[in-house]
């Protein structure tokens, strides 16, 4: 794939400037999750009332792709049920950031980071 | 006169286009290409002479192991040791270490007993010593860095009283060339075992394991210009007769009854089940190669290249190199950070341009810990690296800058 399809303009805006960075202090829900071939990390934290999700942010360290993906994510699931949220898989992640990556898988696995760690908070509880 | 064009001409990958661009080749730290020489050897072998080694009493399993045995005999010279004896076929770096610690470690250290080693090491120099010592509750301790990325002189007091000692002859992200002749020194003077990882230093210079006086010494065959799957573990001969086998089976075997079995002589001792034949003789293909040249030779030409890497990126604005900033001081490396930017998304545009270089840790966690950064760039050369390949580097990372706004 060539960068001008990978590295569009609104992944490089929200790299620069993420949607829903930092942290919820008495989160219902968080869990850290590290990408270990590239050492990138992500925390999900989630702020749940009446089974629904009130806010979601995201911290950590990582590439263009995984925190575009963790912007988009953070902002998708404001409102959804926490059985909306662990529905959630695979494709309605890759269909937020809107790029295709079926040739990169290892970027598949940055853009994954965010819904790996919510998953891991859910089911920490 | 070292003609880098003429080298390159044996190395038909270096041909390929990437991304409809030619190839730039920019990561023989994680491993090397391959000669024509090499491949040829390797495809001989399986359309000429393949039988298997030490078993078979015709002609072609006599040849086989005839040629098999003499890359042993290859190796000794290679690597200055003693003698064939102390020349174990492994098949990486990693499988090296492992095998000290279940054959050497396991019987030998004792709770209580000091392990050291070094904040700049390999995952595959750390992690076995570092489980060594929580099963055998002995003490590990880490030597640390100073800001150049060289071992502080004042934590190498920490030698003192170890039983082993495992470090790194070149690291594989700071590029540093480490003091191992001394640290041996030092290990011997207190009595520790010395294991040091030539998986970085073995391609880029000449390797005399006697000058350097370690006990063990490891390195991969793959970062050398040989195949995948060969490597070797020197030991000094009366540890490895000291020491209890790690893999059971087939050529380490004398005699087995129902209840007993006896051993082998060195080396087959540590060289279970039928060996990585062709391939080995691959690496004695590449041990010619490499002699040929001359791994003076080949290591002026690295630093000339790592020269000129830390020239052109020390000038590039947002560009912090990682380690020492002298050429002379390195192995064939330089890792960096770009401002703002993530590794991987650098290492995906120079993708696009052909460029191939390793973003990441580098299977180096405690490091990256250490520099508190969570991963680097690594462009890493060897004895084809072009000077324009740097320019395409820097040309690559100026690309990135722009994507970035950097």
């Amino acid at each position: 794939m060539s960068d001008k399809e990978l590295y569009q303009e609104f992944i490089i805006e929200l790299y620069k400037n993420p949607l829903n960075f930092g942290t919820i202090e008495n989160a219902e829900f968080k869990a850290e999750m590290y990408n270990p071939t590239c050492g990138d990390r992500v925390v999900i934290y989630l702020k749940v009332k009446d089974n629904k999700v009130v806010d979601a942010k995201h911290d950590g360290k990582g590439c263009a792709i995984s925190q575009a993906s963790a912007s988009l994510f953070t902002e998708y699931i404001k409102g959804k049920t926490v059985e909306e949220v662990l529905k959630l898989g695979k494709n309605d992640i890759l269909g937020l950031i809107k790029i295709d990556l079926s040739k990169n898988p290892t970027r598949i696995r940055c853009a994954l980071l965010p819904l790996d760690a919510l998953k891991k908070a859910l089911k920490n509880e | 006169m070292y003609d880098v064009d003429k080298i390159r001409q044996d190395f038909p990958i270096l041909k390929e286009l990437v991304n409809g661009k030619p190839l730039v080749y920019l990561d023989s730290a994680a491993t090397s290409q391959k000669p024509n020489q090499v491949i040829d050897v390797v495809s001989d072998f399986y359309k000429k002479f393949n039988a298997n080694v030490a078993r078979g009493l015709h002609k072609l399993g006599e040849e086989a192991t005839r040629q098999y045995e003499e890359v042993r005999f290859k190796t000794k010279d290679f690597i200055n040791a003693k003698n064939e004896k102390e020349i174990l076929f492994v098949k990486n770096t990693t499988e090296a270490a492992n095998l000290i610690m279940f054959g050497w470690g396991m019987k030998n250290i004792k709770e209580g007993d000091k392990i050291v080693t070094t904040i700049m090491e390999h995952h595959s120099n750390f992690v076995p010593w570092q489980q060594l010592a929580k099963m055998k509750k002995a003490r590990f301790e880490v030597i640390d860095i100073d800001e150049q990325g060289k071992l502080k002189e004042n934590e190498l007091d920490k030698i003192k009283g170890a039983k082993f000692v495992a470090v790194t002859a070149v690291s594989n992200v700071l590029g540093t060339v480490n003091d191992v002749k001394k640290i041996c020194k030092l290990c011997r003077d207190t009595g520790a075992v010395s294991f040091v990882d030539g998986a970085q230093s073995v391609p880029s210079m000449k390797t005399d394991v006697r000058d350097i006086g370690c006990d063990f010494f490891a390195f991969s065959g793959h970062k050398m210009l040989a195949p995948f799957g060969t490597g070797v573990l020197y030991g000094k001969e009366e540890i490895l007769e000291s020491m209890d086998p790690f893999l059971y089976g087939s050529e380490m075997i004398r005699k087995v009854t129902v209840d007993e079995a006896t051993w082998n002589d060195l080396p087959h001792r540590f060289e279970a089940g039928t060996p990585i034949v062709a391939e080995t003789i691959g690496l004695g293909a590449a041990i010619d190669y490499l002699r040929k040249i001359g791994m003076d030779n080949i290591k002026r030409h690295k630093e000339e290249i790592t020269a000129y890497a830390l020239k052109r990126l020390a000038e590039m604005k947002g560009i912090k190199i990682i380690g020492p900033k002298n050429a002379g001081e390195r192995g064939g490396l330089v890792a960096f950070e770009l401002e703002k930017v993530h590794p991987h998304d650098i290492a995906a545009i120079l993708d696009d341009s052909g460029i191939a270089i390793r973003s990441g840790h580098h299977c180096a966690m405690p490091l990256h810990l250490r520099l508190n950064i969570p991963a680097s760039s690594r462009a890493s050369f060897h004895l084809y690296t072009k000077k324009e390949e740097i320019d395409a580097l820097v040309k690559g990372l100026e690309k990135v800058k722009m994507i970035f706004g950097a």
